[in-house]
């Protein structure tokens, strides 16, 4: 557990307790990594979250699912600094994120794999993970960032054969794993991902989810938005229902998965099959 | 053939300044996506603080080239923080015509400093003109090719192997995905016009000795360079060159076979044509891309 002494909080679990924030659900007393409270997003006179209050603990792997236009990129964005007008708070580790730029946030310890990856096609692979190091290379962390670079090519050994390849030549799952692995270069703590799974095949998918809890069981926390419900809430622990901007459902990802209206809207059951199961 | 060589040589000579200009445009609209329409003037206070620094202040050519390359790079950072960065909407149409108007101003400057009168210089290196099949070859040309090829290595170098380089280059590909990483795009922005509007004031000393230099001449050789940029294909950097000799060549070749008047329209006509059978530019997008 790592926890700021510069932040004004102090690492102290009996004060922890007094704290606002107490996550009744779970018994343990963790104290949250990332922090979100009354999140409200504005595009212009539009607001896009509508005042939203989670939290995700160190170690866990947190699903946001809900339809398009929910808020759910949204938030990620003000999370990563790049939508800078939002009001409330968000903490990481204890510090506001408010007014950080993209850089400040990835120096801070928080990474975003993009929706949509935006990886840079035209330069080779081994430019696109070196430039993910970007921030560590400035501080000349070079034995580190090599470091980084072997733990991403033994997460994914196929780029390391594709190095000296154009990004722009992979398949899309390849793709995929080049922007989680260009994240991981930065050596976030907290790894947002926006939509890993869209226009993926189902196995690729499944190869992605996996690689996702093998990070975790190596001490990364995962906050995961998610259209492909089901595949999001399989590896995950918490999941949190998002509709116009507002969580209307948030619950462990088993409760998730089993409830009704979850199972109707975002698993694609319809109602002859909730006959069948219920038979 | 003495004539056509005659022709060459001139043509490679207008053809590299052609060059060192467009590489100005495409380094910054590759790294900005923007086209900075003042690109010319900063050639002009490039030739021209070149004469003064030489004529007037006596500094030996080689510090005093130096000292213009990189004051003038100063100059189109200050330029961009003062006028670029500070539009509270940076929609392209704004900013490009921000950059016409920051070109009327430093046209307008550059006569109160300089005067209307064209200036003059000697060649860096004072040694006869040589004599190659009976055309005659300045060695102050010499010097500019040999300078715009080695700017252009340089820059290829800059984008291929240096940590900054790749990471202006990302900010060009898509500028929020380079942020989200972690790159300070406002400062590569910074830096892409330092080194673009010192890249023109490199063109704007080296054709000092051979142009007497003038408060207007930035426009025509902007958009000269423009015109050779998109020849190459905008963002590509060997392409930039090749436009430019291309260019060059052409245009000493029309001077010289049909009409002294079709110099400037040489320009225009090819811009023209490329514009409508070739918008991507004579070198092929995806080599572009690949650079």
């Amino acid at each position: 557990m790592k926890y700021r002494n510069d932040s004004g909080i102090n690492d102290n679990r009996a004060e922890k307790r007094v704290l606002p924030f107490t996550d009744n659900r779970q018994p343990d007393n963790i104290y949250p990594m990332l922090r979100i409270r009354n999140l409200k997003c504005f595009y212009g006179q539009i607001m896009a979250v509508k005042g939203i209050t989670l939290s995700v603990k160190e170690g866990e792997i947190i699903a946001l699912i809900g339809a398009n236009g929910s808020g759910k990129s949204t938030l990620m964005a003000s999370v990563s600094g790049l939508l800078p007008t939002w009001t409330g708070e968000i903490l990481f580790e204890g510090k506001n994120l408010k007014g950080m730029d993209p850089p400040a946030v990835v120096k801070s310890g928080i990474s975003l794999v993009p929706e949509g990856r935006l990886i840079f096609p035209p330069m080779s692979v081994y430019d696109n993970l070196v430039l993910g190091a970007y921030t560590r290379l400035r501080k000349k962390a070079r034995e580190d960032v090599q470091q980084a670079m072997e733990t991403v090519t033994a997460l994914f050994p196929i780029l390391k054969e594709r190095f000296s390849q154009p990004a722009g030549t992979l398949s899309g799952g390849e793709q995929q794993m080049l922007a989680i692995g260009r994240s991981l270069m930065a050596r976030p703590r907290l790894l947002l991902l926006d939509e890993p799974s869209m226009g993926l095949a189902p196995l690729v998918v499944e190869k992605i989810m996996d690689v996702l809890e093998l990070l975790r069981s190596q001490g990364l926390t995962i906050l995961l938005v998610e259209q492909n419900a089901r595949a999001a809430l399989t590896i995950a622990d918490r999941g949190y229902v998002f509709e116009t901007g507002s969580v209307v459902l948030e619950g462990s990802a088993d409760e998730l998965l089993a409830d009704t209206n979850v199972k109707r809207a975002y698993l694609g059951k319809d109602y002859e099959e909730f006959d069948d199961e219920n038979r | 053939m003495q004539e056509f060589l005659q022709y060459f040589f001139s043509g490679l000579t207008n053809g590299a300044i052609y060059g060192i200009i467009a590489l100005g445009f495409s380094m910054l609209y590759r790294s900005t996506d923007l086209i900075n329409f003042s690109h010319g003037e900063f050639v002009m206070i490039g030739a021209l603080s070149m004469v003064t620094l030489t004529m007037t202040l006596k500094i030996p050519v080689i510090w005093a080239f130096f000292i213009v390359v990189f004051g003038v790079g100063l100059l189109g950072m200050v330029f961009e923080r003062l006028a670029i960065r500070t539009v509270k909407r940076p929609e392209p149409i704004v900013l490009i015509i921000i950059t016409v108007g920051a070109s009327i101003f430093l046209r307008g400057a550059g006569m109160l400093v300089w005067g209307k009168n064209a200036q003059s210089m000697p060649p860096f290196t004072p040694h006869p003109p040589l004599d190659i099949a009976g055309a005659r070859l300045l060695v102050q040309s010499i010097w500019i090719l040999v300078i715009a090829i080695l700017i252009a290595a340089c820059l290829h170098l800059f984008y291929r192997r240096t940590l900054t380089g790749k990471a202006m280059y990302a900010c060009a590909i898509n500028k929020q995905a380079a942020w989200l990483v972690g790159i300070p795009s406002k400062m590569m922005i910074l830096l892409a016009f330092g080194l673009s509007t010192g890249m023109g004031a490199v063109a704007g000393a080296i054709i000092a000795p051979v142009t007497m230099p003038a408060y207007d001449m930035g426009a025509m050789l902007g958009l000269k360079g423009f015109c050779a940029a998109m020849l190459g294909g905008l963002g590509s950097l060997w392409g930039s060159l090749l436009g430019g000799f291309l260019l060059g060549v052409l245009e000493a070749m029309g001077v010289g076979f049909v009409s002294s008047g079709l110099k400037d329209a040489t320009a225009f006509l090819l811009l023209l044509l490329v514009l409508y059978f070739r918008p991507q530019g004579i070198i092929s997008a995806a080599s572009v891309k690949r650079f």
